[in-house]
């Protein structure tokens, strides 16, 4: 596409860099901007900056928080026995939805796949072996993705955890089908973590 | 099965062509380059999903265009279905059986099973063992879809492995317990494959054998498979490889390095076989693929012939039109250069024969 400016192509540029925006919508974003007040894009560039420098990450369980607990991990009210771990910040979003679920989260920021470059040791793997081996946790559930990835990450994750002496757990599996926890919908997300069973490996 | 129709819409060289075909024999005859092989090509693609020729779907859109369509009335067992392949540049291939989209384009493989024999046949005798492989992979996929799944896991999990072989050398660091997972999966899926590629090549060789007995006379051909996994200790034999993994960052046991050896009178094919021994050694492999596809499905899947007479003497020529006459082979596509070739070999072939001449951009049946 021919743009009339060079500052209105870098612009569309940067924007359709976002997931599922696509060069027109990326058009048609940046000249409803332009068309806004000034205040309106430098609130947005300036809430976009701060977020960037300014977000934190929970010190225990790596969720998103504005404070070095993340509120979850503060709440009295939360059941520290058990840990769910997650590959992701909106698989927590997703299973605090669906309301089923009153422990700890861990976030591992991604999952094992050599292939694109991710061992153990870029995923927040030591920390969550470290909260293992605390008496108070009696139980540590993966919730995965159903991929060959998820497979490897939950059996790596239960191999390490073994000698602790915590009981790993499995969510219900069949229900994101080759696809992430975020797309399950609340109910049958909720369901499977009631239904969770134990995760057995061969020694 | 039978393909009544064929409509093209800017595949390879053709721009737009429909076809209808009434005969169980098709021969399609035309000067170098005019697009015979590229006519049995789109027949391939509605069977494999893909080029058996140009693995990249872009490359095989008319140039200039920017998407091609391939859309066939097949008859299966009585019933017609409507089978569409498309491709635009830029989007996901799609395929749609009866306009119905398929989630996934695997589940299409073995569904309307076709066998080519192609001129490109020979380098599975001189290249490497993954040829071989592909061979055999290709037909037992078609007619077993747990070997197809093994493989699918085998294969990814193999790059896995492979990729954090790298990684460690690269972090100089090393992890045997993520590696043992890998290994565990390894020998899971590789010794089904290892089963069903031993059990299936002793269903499959008596086929071969006598495929390549009519084509040749007494010249006793074999195929040996050789595996790792025929050692036994699948599990034991990957760790014992773990330290040599390492250094040479691949893995080097697996089912991932079997062969097929092909042997002539207990020699190596590819030594010691003429261009025409290698020729008709090849063509029964494909008609014993044919031959095991019918067996599994019940019904016969569509036969492509490219080129097929090329290299062949007239003796081994006479001894594949009776195998075309007496085989009762459904329908057989054929192509030829030569118009007189065709014409004698259509005095030989008893069934029913329809000729089609391609030339610039289209073909015309001629009778
Ligand atoms: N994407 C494409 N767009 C246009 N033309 C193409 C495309 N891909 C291949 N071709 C043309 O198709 C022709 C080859 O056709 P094909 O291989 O089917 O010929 P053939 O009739 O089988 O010839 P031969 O008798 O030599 O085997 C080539 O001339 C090539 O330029
Ligand atoms: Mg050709
Ligand atoms: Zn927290």
């Amino acid at each position: 596409m021919q743009y009339p400016s060079k500052l209105i192509e870098d612009a569309v540029s940067e924007v359709s860099k976002l997931p599922g925006i696509g060069k027109k919508t990326a058009l048609r974003l940046v000249l409803h901007l332009l068309k806004q007040e000034e205040i309106v894009t430098s609130a947005l560039s300036k809430s976009l900056q701060q977020l960037r420098q300014e977000i934190r990450y929970c010190a225990t369980c790596f969720n998103i928080s504005d404070t070095d607990t993340c509120n979850i991990c503060a709440s009295h009210r939360r059941d520290k026995s058990i840990i769910c771990v997650v590959e992701d910040i909106p698989d927590v979003l997703a299973i605090e939805n669906t309301g089923q679920f009153n422990g700890l989260y861990h976030v591992l920021g991604g999952i094992i796949s050599p292939m694109n470059g991710i061992g153990p040791e870029d995923l927040n793997i030591d920390r969550l072996i470290q909260r293992g081996s605390d008496d108070v946790v009696k139980e540590v559930i993966m919730a995965l993705s159903a991929t060959m990835e998820g497979d490897t990450t939950s059996f790596y994750l239960t191999k390490r955890l073994k000698p602790h002496n915590v009981r790993v757990s499995v969510i219900a599996r069949g229900v994101p089908v080759g696809g992430e926890l975020e797309y399950a919908d609340e109910i049958t997300l909720g369901r499977s973590i009631v239904t969770r069973s134990p995760y057995n490996i061969a020694d | 099965m039978f393909i009544k129709r064929l409509r093209l819409v800017n595949f390879k060289n053709y721009r737009k062509i429909d076809i209808t075909f009434k005969s169980n024999v098709v021969s399609l005859i035309g000067r170098n380059g005019m697009g015979k092989t590229n006519l049995l090509d789109a027949i391939y693609y509605l069977s494999f999903t893909k080029s058996a020729i140009n693995s990249s779907d872009q490359q095989n859109i008319n140039h200039g265009e920017d998407f091609f369509s391939i859309i066939g009335t097949l008859n299966k067992e009585s019933k017609n279905y409507k089978v569409q392949c498309s491709y635009q540049n830029g989007l996901k291939k799609v395929f749609h059986v009866d306009d119905c989209p398929y989630e996934k384009l695997s589940d299409h493989i073995g569904e309307f099973p076709a066998v080519l024999i192609s001129p490109n046949d020979t380098d599975l005798v001189r290249e490497w063992s993954d040829l071989r492989r592909k061979f055999f992979d290709t037909l037992l996929c078609q007619i077993d879809k747990e070997y197809f799944q093994c493989l699918v896991k085998y294969n990814h999990y193999l790059k896995q492995r492979n990729s954090l072989l790298k990684l460690f050398a690269e972090r100089k660091n090393q992890d045997r317990e993520l590696i043992e997972k890998y290994d565990l999966e390894l020998v899971i899926s590789g010794s089904v494959i290892w089963e069903k590629r031993r059990d299936y090549l002793a269903a499959y060789l008596p086929y071969f054998e006598s495929y390549y007995r009519k084509l040749a006379g007494k010249e006793v051909a074999q195929i040996a498979y050789q595996s790792d996994y025929a050692k036994g200790d699948f599990y034991e034999n990957f760790k014992k490889h773990y330290a040599r993994d390492l250094a040479t960052q691949r893995t080097g046991f697996g089912i991932h390095r079997d062969d097929f050896e092909f042997l002539l009178a207990g020699k190596p094919l590819k030594k010691i076989g003429s261009q025409g021994q290698q020729k008709s050694f090849v063509i029964a492999l494909r008609l014993g693929q044919y031959a095991m596809i019918c067996n599994e499905k019940k019904f016969k899947p569509i036969l492509l012939l490219d080129d097929i007479f090329d290299k062949l003497d007239d003796e081994r020529i006479k001894s594949l039109s009776k195998i075309l006459n007496e085989d009762s082979l459904g329908q057989i596509f054929i192509t030829d250069a030569r118009m007189e070739r065709t014409q004698e070999l259509v005095k030989e072939i008893e069934a029913e024969v329809e000729i089609f001449e391609v030339v610039k951009d289209g073909v015309h049946k001629i009778s």
